[in-house]
């Protein structure tokens, strides 16, 4: 008698895999990357490239040897996507060590002291960011400035971001601080100072909304963090600036778009339902806004998702709208 | 476009290979093997003995209970033997075993090929006709028909909803159904509306199906109250509760029966035996199964008399291709595998044969949660299934009953879905079938409580 495979329904799977997320978060991330090394030459290149190999061996080093598994889990390509989100989150220029110190922190901290993929409640690039900031903060706060960028207004060594100058104005209603912003076209378009992979915001935009289409990420948590983003920012418009001058400087400039479409959506460390994802990225929106109004730093995009992150299984709470329920 | 509003997924539908061909009839076995168990409930009582000459469509089991189904003989000879058969998964089912000798029908059916359009029979009739035919639901619950036709008390059908979805992958015997017997569907139709005293009659049909929707459509308008409404192709659309609420907007609330919010679903083929049974006076023996796979050499929609091992209806279909790697009773999506086809016959409940190759049956290695969320948005009960498979490896029955873990379907879109190909169903229906037992307990102590 011939006997056949038996098992449970259902026998046919949708062919997506953790992999096939990963890379195509790697691949969204490749236009605003692009732009970075063309903004910024070789040094964009070799910290992601540090970044990456560091990320990757670290984990392999922690799962072979301390974890000793049996199956290992480089090839799902998280850790490849962890060291390119921790190297744009940095300046090109840095040295190449605290890349490497940034990166064993993002996966051994970050990642494999919690059990690996899918346990950490942080997610591992901020970590490692963070973690950066405060301990190197003039090497984690020096940008260098990208070619053919008009130096004029800004002092190269200490190379401040637009953010600088907004927190500035707010502070002190000088509103002629205004002149020593870039344009919001080169805003859009990355040709400011800022960490390697944040500055391109257009890019950005562009991989995030790829990466919606492929249903990858859904829109609950970058369109709720931007519209909180912008609603605040035209709340809090400073006298004798138009607010759409502002709410532009506050969405294209620092860490939002990165943020809001690859950093805050991150599988592991973000809600798992449709009402929990617009909290959490209200609370995002929230959060940075008022860390970038009154915070000792010019920007809180990091913090403000890291805080959130913390809040995700109370999120997780929010139960989706079951089937049959009546609507309230 | 309608569908449903909750979850879903869009598994490739893979009907290519059986669609379009035509209703072929299978020959009649030499021993037939009619299981007692072909229905949702109690088993059916033999009616039989060992030894007695029955013709076709004479009665061989009553209804064991209120939810339970008669069966009628679907050969004619001798019977040799009633006892145990082992089914195709190893369960032990009473049933009817008969040598089959000729072809000899019941006088009083009807097998002209006339159509007959007029029913004077009053809805208590047609109910009694329908229940006496032992009609079952054929979408695959084979819940008995006659049960949905007698509302509870003090509840009322508004709209009878006409289940021509087929949403799962691969199987095509319905669409083959609306095309060949569209005009009995039609009338069966009027049959069970004049049952339930509804004026609203709606045909589900979904989007892949084009020359359904034109077909039934045009058949549609010539009479009154019936209407053919396209849905968008999406599984698990012929769900029950989400055929409902693509059809008419309503949601079934949790645990209620599709009644609650004035409906009532039947299948097509469904439909088509309630024409035979009340206009043809032929009971329920036979259906349409689709043999297929993209290895078979003659997929297509065979008219199988019950009892006929499977076996038969393979060879017809050109034999178990070379490096089969599971024989699924049904669809992928909430079919069956078997272990083997010896022995096993068609019966009420089987409305395909599907043979994947092994390439096709490899499962992945499960890897970690990554905590996407994908099976929360394909869920379309709206629950969590990744919490409920953590619940179950965790034993938190109360949890799990909080969670609702009863209104799961067993639809299989969030094991679909799941990249990380995490088993989550394998916790999730064992899980489901624990809380149900808590509650019947609960139920009973209550009850005893009250004593």
């Amino acid at each position: 008698m011939a006997h056949f495979i038996t098992s449970p329904a259902p026998h046919v799977h949708s062919g997506d895999s953790v992999r096939r997320n990963m890379a195509l978060v790697i691949l969204a991330l490749m236009p605003a990357y692009i732009v970075s090394v063309i903004e910024f030459g070789c040094g964009a290149l070799i910290t992601a490239a540090i970044a990456v190999a560091a990320c990757v061996l670290t984990e392999w080093l922690i799962s072979r040897f301390m974890l000793k598994e049996q199956r290992q889990s480089i090839g799902d390509l998280s850790a490849v996507l962890t060291g390119l989100l921790l190297a744009f989150n940095l300046p090109s220029s840095i040295d190449w060590w605290i890349v490497v110190i940034g990166a064993i922190v993002a996966i051994g901290v970050g990642k494999m002291t919690f059990g690996g993929l899918g346990q950490n409640l942080f997610n591992p690039a901020l970590v490692g960011r963070v973690f950066l900031l405060i301990s190197f903060p003039a090497q984690m706060t020096t940008w260098p400035l990208p070619k053919g960028f008009e130096t004029s207004y800004v002092d190269a060594e200490t190379g401040a971001t637009p953010l600088y100058f907004l927190k500035q104005i707010m502070k002190t209603g000088d509103t002629h601080l205004v002149d020593h912003l870039p344009s919001l076209r080169d805003a859009l378009f990355g040709v400011m100072g800022g960490s390697l992979g944040e500055v391109a915001a257009l890019a950005l935009i562009i991989g995030g909304v790829f990466l919606i289409c492929t249903r990858v990420i859904t829109w609950h948590i970058p369109v709720s963090i931007i519209a909180t983003v912008a609603l605040f920012a035209w709340i809090a418009t400073p006298a004798g600036m138009a607010p759409h001058t502002f709410i532009g400087y506050q969405l294209l400039s620092g860490g939002l778009m990165l943020g809001a479409f690859f950093m805050a959506t991150d599988y592991v460390t973000s809600p798992m339902t449709a009402w929990g994802k617009i909290i959490f990225g209200v609370g995002i929106g929230l959060l940075m806004m008022v860390i970038r109004t009154w915070g000792a730093y010019p920007e809180g995009m990091s913090f403000a998702i890291l805080i959130m992150n913390a809040c995700v299984p109370l999120l997780n709470r929010f139960r989706p709208q079951r089937f049959g329920e009546k609507k309230k | 476009m309608k569908t449903f509003h909750i979850g879903g997924v869009h598994p490739h539908d893979n009907k290519q290979f059986s669609a379009h061909q035509a209703i072929t009839e299978c020959p009649l076995p030499k021993q037939a093997i009619i299981p007692l168990v072909q229905h949702i409930g109690a088993p059916a009582q033999a009616v039989v003995e060992v030894g007695a000459k029955v013709k076709v469509g004479e009665q061989l089991a009553k209804a064991g209970g209120f939810v339970s189904a008669n069966i009628a003989s679907p050969v004619s000879g001798t019977v040799t033997k009633i006892g145990d058969m082992t089914d195709a998964w190893g369960a032990t089912v009473p049933a009817i075993f008969i040598d089959v000798e000729g072809d000899v029908w019941s006088p009083e059916i009807d097998r002209s090929p006339n159509l007959i359009h007029q029913c004077t029979l009053e809805p208590k009739q047609i109910i009694d006709k329908i229940a006496a035919a032992g009609i079952v639901g054929l979408g695959g619950a084979c819940f008995p028909t006659h049960v949905k036709l007698l509302p509870p008390p003090g509840k009322k059908a508004e709209v009878l909803i006409v289940n021509g979805v087929e949403c799962e992958p691969y199987l095509t015997c319905d669409h083959q159904l609306m095309m060949e017997h569209g005009e009995e569907l039609i009338i069966g139709i009027q049959i069970l509306k004049k049952a339930l005293g509804v004026d609203r009659a709606i045909i589900g049909i979904e989007n892949n199906k084009r020359d359904a929707i034109e077909h039934m459509t045009r058949l549609a308008n010539a009479q009154l109250g019936i209407e053919v409404m396209p849905l968008q192709l999406k599984y698990p659309q012929g769900g029950e509760k989400q055929l409902i609420d693509a059809c008419i907007g309503r949601q079934v609330p949790s645990g209620a029966l599709p009644i609650e919010v004035g409906a009532v679903v039947d299948n097509v083929a469904t439909l088509f035996a309630v024409y035979e049974a009340v206009q043809k006076n032929k009971p329920l023996i036979s259906r349409v199964m689709t043999v297929t796979g993209k290895n078979v050499q003659r997929p297509g929609n065979y008219l199988v008399r019950f009892g006929t091992p499977i076996d038969e209806v393979i060879a017809l279909a050109g034999g178990v291709p070379n490096h089969t790697g599971k024989v699924i009773g049904g669809g992928p999506m909430m079919g069956r595998a078997m272990d083997h086809t010896e022995g096993m016959p068609a019966n009420k409940r089987l409305s395909g044969l599907l043979f994947l190759d092994e390439a096709e049956c490899q499962r992945h290695e499960p890897e970690n949660c990554i905590r996407c969320g994908k099976c929360v948005q394909a869920c379309p009960m709206g629950l969590e299934p990744y919490l409920l498979h953590r619940l179950y490896e965790l034993e938190r029955w109360d949890e799990m009953e909080k969670h609702d873990v009863m209104d799961c379907i067993d639809c299989g879109c969030c094991v679909f879905t799941c990249p990380a190909h995490r088993p989550l169903l394998d916790g999730i229906r064992p899980g489901k079938a624990k809380v149900g037992a808590i509650l019947r307990e609960r139920a009973a102590a209550k009850a005893a409580e009250k004593k």
